[in-house]
């Protein structure tokens, strides 16, 4: 899109557009397919051309408070576009604290989150449609049905399309069929399906935060699961997650809780 | 942080940031105000029982005045304080500055409660009834509410940062309110007078009666930092519990 | 930004569909509540013209608290409250989006049960009409001022009866000035001083309670 600007004497001159900074421009320069790579480069954008947009998501001298007790303290920590970090931790160990404020979702008692060069607070809503958490609830509404709760989900994240895109998703996560089922009446391994189906929207790299998401999954949706972790990862996205069971995704990297544990 | 500090030559504001430094400091001020405090009101009383004159209209039974007035003053002048308290505690993440809001609570409702019943006190002789529905009285009131309020939300939150931060917002809205609510009560009262004058209206001010009411107010004014630093105290014991120097006060045999 | 209101108003007000029982109990404490009162006062009509306007407002004062917790209760369950906080949308259009379709699903069948109760208490028609405009303003403020106390009181366990005590006494200007309408058309005076303040009322709530609710769910959630 090209813009013109009018002289005085009604000459008419290009103008050079500065990279979108609003977030109608972004959005117009997303990615329409929402599964297949992006073959038409006219239509993606380079994130990373937009300023203040790509991150990494990094966390500085972090410590967390959980009632009076300082659970860790001094942490650092950051989320390399391209990486998988694998965050290791024992139960009550502030994994899921540490995850949550690196969404943003609580502050941290000492230390700060940055996005790029700013803090993550001033970072605005760019940000915010950067980074996806997928914590133990899975944000489905028992009354609507699979593809309204994805599809409001989407637009949440600020994506055009929604419904069409939570089909396709859920297509990709084999929930096809039960898509206008009520969530009420899904299994717990379908609801976490459905969950993760936001994921799914569209495929533009972003940073994940994801806590417990190989719970309550089978075989199958384990590897799907995998996959589209490393599928994000390879497109310069960043993956954070927990799990229990031991995970097999390449280039994955461990990130211990213990050595900044106080408590 | 130094535990068995001296106090210091002068006082600065930052002094009273830090919990421990409060604590220390809190200890050594808080008889001063208990001196004060019981000086103040000898001198309020005397002067407002024995020394005013009686008024023509209403006889002695006006005298209540001078708890009442006073403690009007105290319960609207501490709510927007704890509110200011408050603010800051949440704008500028200080945990003292929440203690003190939390602190300030009990202590402004208990004044809204005394300006209430000595306003039922008055109204008896003067009028005949114990309660009557003017604006004032009814505006305490609602601010008796708006403390009750406080103190359950703040005490209803098990997390000491969601319950001092969640307080905050409460008594930001409540302070931005009550312009309105006051002004809403006039209205309504005015519609429903009639001819009936006031029933809390002050008789005409004497120069002594004035005296009386200012010295009232500076008693329950070092009445207020007398137990609102106590209190304050005991919340800084129960919240700081797991640092250093208050395990280490309390292990010590006679801790100050 | 409209987009995004209008899409979480319609998804709560299709969730309110789908549970239009629970949606409906309000409407249905006001009715009961209001019915009570010429039971318990006397059937007399010239006690009843004098008492309805303030019973109606009262009554639905309380029902709309009653009502109020849900709006934050159950996305706050299931996670999707979380969600809405990290949206990029902003907080203060999710905040507007739920408190529309409060009032569209709470609100308005107060508004439109309103002639009826009037006319059991036996108000005459300019009576009537003036409260169901009084109710039109006010129903929206206590959706508003409500949300604030929704918000400030999430997940604890004595929440519902919480958000009664904090919010009622900031209502009690809209039940002056929305009391005082009917009172004044009653009398044969004009009752725009009252509903001019109510209008003013509810502007100012609309640009300040959002702000309220939304910074309030930020506390909550923390």
């Amino acid at each position: 899109m090209s813009r013109v600007a009018i002289g005085r004497s009604g000459s008419i001159r290009p103008v050079a557009q500065r990279p979108g900074l609003t977030l109608a421009a972004w959005r117009a320069a997303q990615p329409r397919t929402p599964l297949s790579a992006s073959s038409d480069p006219s239509a993606s954008v380079d994130v990373a051309t937009i300023p203040g947009s790509s991150g990494p998501l990094a966390a500085q001298g972090l410590g967390c408070r959980r009632g009076r007790r300082l659970l860790f303290s001094g942490l650092d920590m950051r989320l390399e576009p391209g990486s998988i970090t694998w965050l290791r931790g024992t139960n009550g160990s502030g994994k899921t604290s540490l995850m949550r404020i690196l969404a943003g979702l609580s502050h941290a008692a000492e230390g700060e989150i940055t996005w790029g060069a700013q803090p993550l607070r001033r970072a605005g809503p760019e940000a915010m449609q950067q980074i996806i958490y997928v914590g133990h609830a899975n944000a489905l509404k028992e009354d609507l049905t699979l593809a309204e709760s994805v599809a409001f989900l989407g637009v949440l994240g600020g994506l055009d399309e929604p419904l069409g895109r939570a089909r396709r998703a859920l297509d990709h996560l084999g929930l096809a069929s039960r898509a206008d089922a009520p969530v009420r009446t899904l299994s717990q391994g379908q609801r976490r399906r459905g969950a993760l189906a936001r994921l799914a929207l569209d495929d533009a790299p972003r940073t994940w935060i994801l806590d417990e998401p190989y719970d309550a999954l089978d075989a199958a949706s384990c590897a799907l699961l995998t996959r589209m972790i490393e599928g994000n990862a390879a497109r310069r996205g960043a993956v954070l997650l927990t799990s229990h069971q031991v995970v097999s995704l390449a280039g994955a990297r461990e990130f211990d809780l213990e050595p900044w544990r106080r408590a | 942080m130094a535990m068995n500090a001296p106090a210091p030559r002068t006082l600065r504001f930052h002094m009273f940031a830090a919990p421990s430094r409060f604590y220390a400091l809190s200890g050594k001020l808080i008889p001063w105000f208990w001196v004060a405090t019981a000086l103040f009101t000898i001198a309020g009383l005397y002067i407002g029982f024995f020394v005013a004159p009686t008024d023509h209209q209403q006889g002695d039974s006006y005298r209540i005045i001078f708890i009442h007035v006073p403690a009007a003053w105290m319960s609207m002048l501490i709510y927007l304080v704890m509110a200011f308290w408050a603010a800051w505690g949440w704008m500028l993440n200080a945990r003292m500055a929440s203690m003190y809001a939390r602190a300030l609570a009990p202590t402004g409702a208990m004044f809204t409660f005394v300006a209430l019943w000595t306003g039922a006190l008055w109204g008896k002789p003067t009028w005949g009834t114990w309660w009557v529905w003017d604006a004032r009285l009814t505006s305490e009131f609602i601010l008796l509410l708006l403390y009750i309020g406080y103190i359950a939300l703040t005490e209803a939150i098990d997390d000491v940062r969601r319950a001092a931060n969640a307080g905050a917002l409460l008594a930001l809205v409540g302070a931005v309110n009550i312009p309105i609510i006051y002004f809403s009560v006039r209205w309504w009262n005015t519609l429903h007078q009639g001819a009936t004058i006031s029933a809390t209206a002050a008789p005409k001010m004497v120069h002594t009666m004035l005296t009386s009411m200012l010295l009232m107010t500076f008693a329950f004014w070092a009445y207020s930092f007398a137990v609102v630093f106590t209190r304050a105290r005991a919340i800084v014991l129960e919240q700081e519990a797991e640092t250093d120097w208050v395990r280490e006060m309390l292990r010590r045999p006679q801790g100050k | 930004m409209t987009g995004a209101l209008l899409s979480v108003a319609r998804r709560d007000l299709l969730l309110a569909r789908r549970r239009r029982v629970e949606a409906l109990l309000p409407l249905g404490f006001f009715i009961i509540a209001a019915g009570l009162f010429p039971i318990g006062v006397g059937p007399e009509p010239q006690t009843l013209r004098v008492i309805a306007p303030g019973v109606v407002w009262v009554c639905a004062l309380l029902a709309a608290m009653l009502s109020v917790t849900q709006m934050f209760a159950s996305d706050h369950q299931d996670g999707s409250l979380e969600q809405m906080l990290l949206a990029p949308q902003s907080l203060i259009t999710v905040v507007l989006g739920k408190v529309v379709a409060h009032w569209l699903s709470s609100g308005v069948p107060l508004v439109l049960m309103a002639p009826v109760i009037g006319v059991l208490f036996d108000m005459r028609a300019g009576s009537i009409g003036t409260l169901v405009i009084t109710l039109l303003l006010g129903t929206p403020i206590l959706s508003l001022m409500g949300s604030v106390g929704a918000a400030l009181t999430l997940g604890l366990r004595s929440g519902a009866a919480l958000v009664f005590l904090l919010v009622l006494p900031l209502t009690i200007p809209a039940l002056i000035f929305g009391t005082g309408a009917v009172g004044a058309v009653d009398s044969g005076l004009s009752a725009q001083a009252h509903l001019s303040l109510l209008g003013a009322l509810l502007i100012a709530t609309l640009l300040g309670a959002p702000l309220a609710t939304a910074a309030a769910l930020r506390i909550s959630m923390d």
